[in-house]
């Protein structure tokens, strides 16, 4: 009887009652996960309330871990907004950066460079202007790879269904992966990487004062003119709606905000029972932060201002109607990729840096987090990669600090299903829309 | 990331298969027709025909070092043997393997050099989770196996406790190694507490740190952090936040020297201060002396060793590859002097012959004076090294 109902002609009453049915296995599923939370909840707040040190550390360790995920998924979420296409051997593009980052320090020296020519420069500015250059280089390169793959493997199959084009990342993925492993490439062993500068840990003694004051004045400041702006705008001055999304003004709030808030809790000086509580966050991981919130900001002003953007909005619309219009569709797909590989070469020399190792197949775990961070923050949606990997650095953090270490991949996978059940398009996305 | 691997090695394999099985027959055949009759064959029949020895190492891979090294080592007392004119007056070839130190790898690297090129003799593998599946494959073709280095307790006895007929090792089990480090920690470091941090999926890292826990405590310390990662892991700052507010004397980092590298980078620049301990995984050129500095591991052997036998092995090693053999060196140079002995000794190129004389012998080689166990574990003593201005030092002999 039933099986007629649902696979017959509908009778009268049959979907309503397929769909009541339905309702009572969502709802359960719903109070389940909502029981979850809560226990998840409990936990972290009982441990936070226990060892509030420690809790804080671990949000500060999630926040590296997160903006690491941001640098990686900014990639992924931008190819996917302008091509539709999962990328998935962004991964493998940042670990050819990371290895092209080492054998630019490590045999060309090129993190030293200034000293050839001023052999009495002084450290800080040659730190400064080697890593940027050895950054620079590295973004070229994997940019050009990345147009590269798009040439060969990507553009011939434009025009064929999508699925073709997903296999085909899955192939360039473990092509690039299992190439570096040969010998003459990058050959199967774990590299020790020679940082480009040396890591400094700044704890409650070692962080200014000033610095911290600086920050959040100046993040004061972005946030006070952000205030009067929104309530100009409110009141309808279009001027003030057009300054209040200024490129510059959203860079010095995020950065200022992100700033005065990891370098006051680092820099915390607190006793309880006895103990000092012992905080710290190190160079490496201020500039990853600085690097992915300045990329995040300068990819928006790119898509959303300039010509190229527009362009990039119009062919990820509609193709044709973006080629009938004059739009050398084409080179802008080309560079989207320039763009979204030299993101992933960035990604890898800071992530190289952080660890200090490289092995061929270290792009597979963080691509893979990465992708996930991009989906939970809506894929497409630039400032949603930033948000969603946050929200995957802290998760894995929190698991495996509070939960259960083994248990950590599991926890975080589950958070992916509960904010897709919840919002399938994710976090920032925008629901899909049949184009008609 | 590993059934992405299952899955592109699947794909090999089968593109493998359907070439053995469409281009020529004869290898597939030919091992069928040696197989019968080899256990028959009298010694004395065959006259100049060499005795084929594999060596199968990981020599590419995240331990490609250690394989390096136990193919050198291995190498290197056939070739002394060769000069001398071979083993019962035959010449000895090697065969040599790259089995990666995973236990894909090492299947069909067994199968190749057992059903293809009728070896009899395997010296290898370097890691406990190749070297299981080896023997699983070795033992009931009643092929003798040596590991030089695997010191996992399964290697040479099955699942039920019963010594596997023809396998046999060259270095002290995970077990010893983990006891060592305890008692080391207890009586010679004073330590009262250690937190240990382990790979939950590696059966040489979870070996040891077991024993260690339970030796530890047994002895009066104190675990106060245990903690589990994956192989995959490059973030450890949660779990090392957690070492680090516990404030312990000794963090045991059982793992192999990439894992070690990464972990105790990070707990550097973390600001723990506890003394770092290890086993024999730690022993690479490539460990990170930096970050280790001021740890200790436990060792099959020591250069700085002053027996005669241990300082003529490192001038010829030396003489013969320009480098300071290391202990997989060592061991590699061991297991093929006691095979190549019991060969002698029994004068016989039958494995069960072969291996009962190895259970019965009394072998002086570089690690040590070795006798076999009912459980085919070698009995001898191991030493423990501290890492000292970039370099190991020697500190103390532990004997069991």
């Amino acid at each position: 009887m039933e099986k007629a109902q649902n696979r017959g002609v509908p009778t009268e009453g049959s979907p309503a009652q397929s769909r009541h049915d339905g309702m009572i296995l969502n709802r359960i599923s719903q109070g389940l996960f909502v029981l979850l939370g809560l226990v998840v909840l409990y936990v972290l707040g009982r441990a936070g309330w226990k060892s509030p040190s420690i809790f804080i550390q671990q949000v500060l360790n999630g926040l590296q871990l997160g903006f690491i995920y941001a640098l990686i998924a900014l990639g992924y979420t931008m190819i996917y907004g302008i091509v539709r296409l999962i990328n998935f051997a962004h991964g493998d593009v940042f670990m050819i950066g990371a290895f092209t980052s080492f054998y630019t320090i490590a045999t060309l020296n090129l993190h030293r460079w200034p000293l050839w020519f001023w052999p009495n420069a002084s450290g800080l500015g040659v730190t400064l202007l080697g890593t940027a250059s050895v950054i620079i280089l590295t973004m070229i390169t994997t940019g050009a790879l990345a147009v590269v793959v798009e040439r060969f493997a990507y553009r011939p199959l434009r025009s064929k269904p999508r699925i073709a084009a997903l296999i085909t990342a899955v192939g360039v993925s473990f092509f690039l992966e299992y190439f570096g492993a040969l010998p003459f490439a990058y050959t199967n062993n774990y590299i020790t990487y020679p940082r480009p500068f040396e890591i400094e840990v700044y704890n409650a003694g070692k962080i200014s004062p000033m610095l911290i004051g600086g920050m959040w004045v100046l993040f004061a400041v972005a946030a006070l003119l952000f205030g009067v702006l929104y309530w100009r705008g409110r009141k309808g001055d279009l001027k003030a709606r057009v300054w209040m999304r200024h490129p510059v003004l959203q860079w010095v709030l995020m950065l200022g905000g992100f700033m005065s808030a990891v370098l006051t809790l680092a820099g915390l000086h607190v006793e309880t029972g006895g103990k000092v509580w012992d905080l710290s966050t190190s160079n490496v991981t201020l500039i990853i932060m600085g690097a992915s919130i300045t990329l995040q900001v300068l990819l928006q002003y790119v898509v959303n201002r300039t010509k190229l953007g527009k362009a990039m909005r119009a062919a990820a619309y509609d193709k044709p109607a973006a080629r009938l219009m004059g739009i050398n569709v084409d080179g802008v797909i080309a560079l989207t990729f320039a763009l979204g590989g030299g993101l992933a070469g960035a990604a890898g020399v800071l992530y190289a840096t952080a660890y200090k190792q490289v092995h061929h197949l270290m792009g597979i775990i963080p691509g893979l987090k990465a992708f996930v961070a991009a989906v939970v923050g809506g894929i497409g949606s630039i400032p949603g990669a930033v948000v969603g990997s946050l929200i995957m650095g802290q998760t894995e953090v929190l698991a495996a600090g509070f939960i259960s270490t083994p248990m950590r991949d599991a926890i975080v996978f589950s958070m992916l299903i509960i904010v897709l059940l919840v919002r399938p398009q994710g976090i920032f996305g925008e629901p899909a829309t049949e184009k008609v | 990331m590993r059934t992405r691997i299952f899955v592109s090695l699947t794909l090999v394999l089968a593109t493998l298969a359907l070439a053995a099985c469409g281009g020529s027959p004869s290898p597939t055949a030919a091992p069928a027709a040696t197989d019968a009759p080899a256990a028959t064959t009298a010694p004395t029949a065959v006259a100049a025909t060499p005795v084929k020895i594999a060596i199968l190492a990981p020599l590419s891979g995240d331990v490609a070092t250690f394989g390096e090294s136990t193919k050198n080592g291995a190498e290197m007392a056939i070739a002394e043997w060769n000069d001398k004119g071979g083993v019962n007056g035959r010449p000895i070839e090697t065969v040599v393997e790259d089995s990666q130190c995973s236990a894909e790898a090492a299947v069909s690297a067994a199968n190749k050099v057992i059903n293809q090129e009728g070896v009899k003799f395997i010296i290898g593998e370097v890691c406990s989770s190749a070297s299981i599946p080896i023997s699983g494959i070795a033992a009931p073709k009643g092929v003798v196996q040596i590991s030089p280095t695997s010191t996992n307790v399964n290697v040479t006895v099955d699942e039920n406790g019963v010594t596997k007929a023809t396998i046999f090792r060259a270095c002290f089990i995970d077990p010893f190694q983990g006891k060592v480090a305890a008692k080391f920690a207890l009586d010679n470091l004073k330590a009262k507490t250690a937190a240990v941090l382990l790979d939950q999926g590696n059966d040489y890292v979870r070996g040891l740190a077991e024993v260690f826990i339970a030796e530890f405590e047994a002895g009066g310390g104190q675990i106060v952090v245990k903690e589990t990662y994956t192989g995959e892991d490059t973030d450890f700052s949660a779990i090392l936040t957690k070492v680090k507010d516990a404030n312990p004397d000794i963090l045991y980092l059982p793992d192999y020297y990439s894992t070690v590298n990464l972990i105790a980078g990070q707990a550097k620049e973390k600001g723990i201060t506890a003394v770092l301990m290890g086993g024999d995984g730690w022993d690479s050129d490539k460990l990170d002396r930096a970050v280790v500095e001021g740890g200790y591991f436990t060792n099959h052997f020591s250069s700085d060793d002053t027996r005669p036998i241990v300082q003529d092995f490192v001038k010829k090693y030396e003489e013969k590859y320009g480098a300071k053999p290391d202990a997989l060196a060592a061991l590699a140079y061991d297991a093929a002097t006691i095979l190549l002995q019991a060969m002698k000794d029994s004068n016989a190129d039958d494995p069960a012959q072969v291996a009962k004389a190895m259970e019965a012998g009394k072998f002086s080689v570089v690690s040590g004076d070795i006798s076999y166990d009912s459980q085919h574990n070698p009995v001898k003593a191991a030493v423990v090294l501290k890492v000292e201005g970039g370099k190991f030092a020697y500190t103390a002999t532990v004997a069991p």
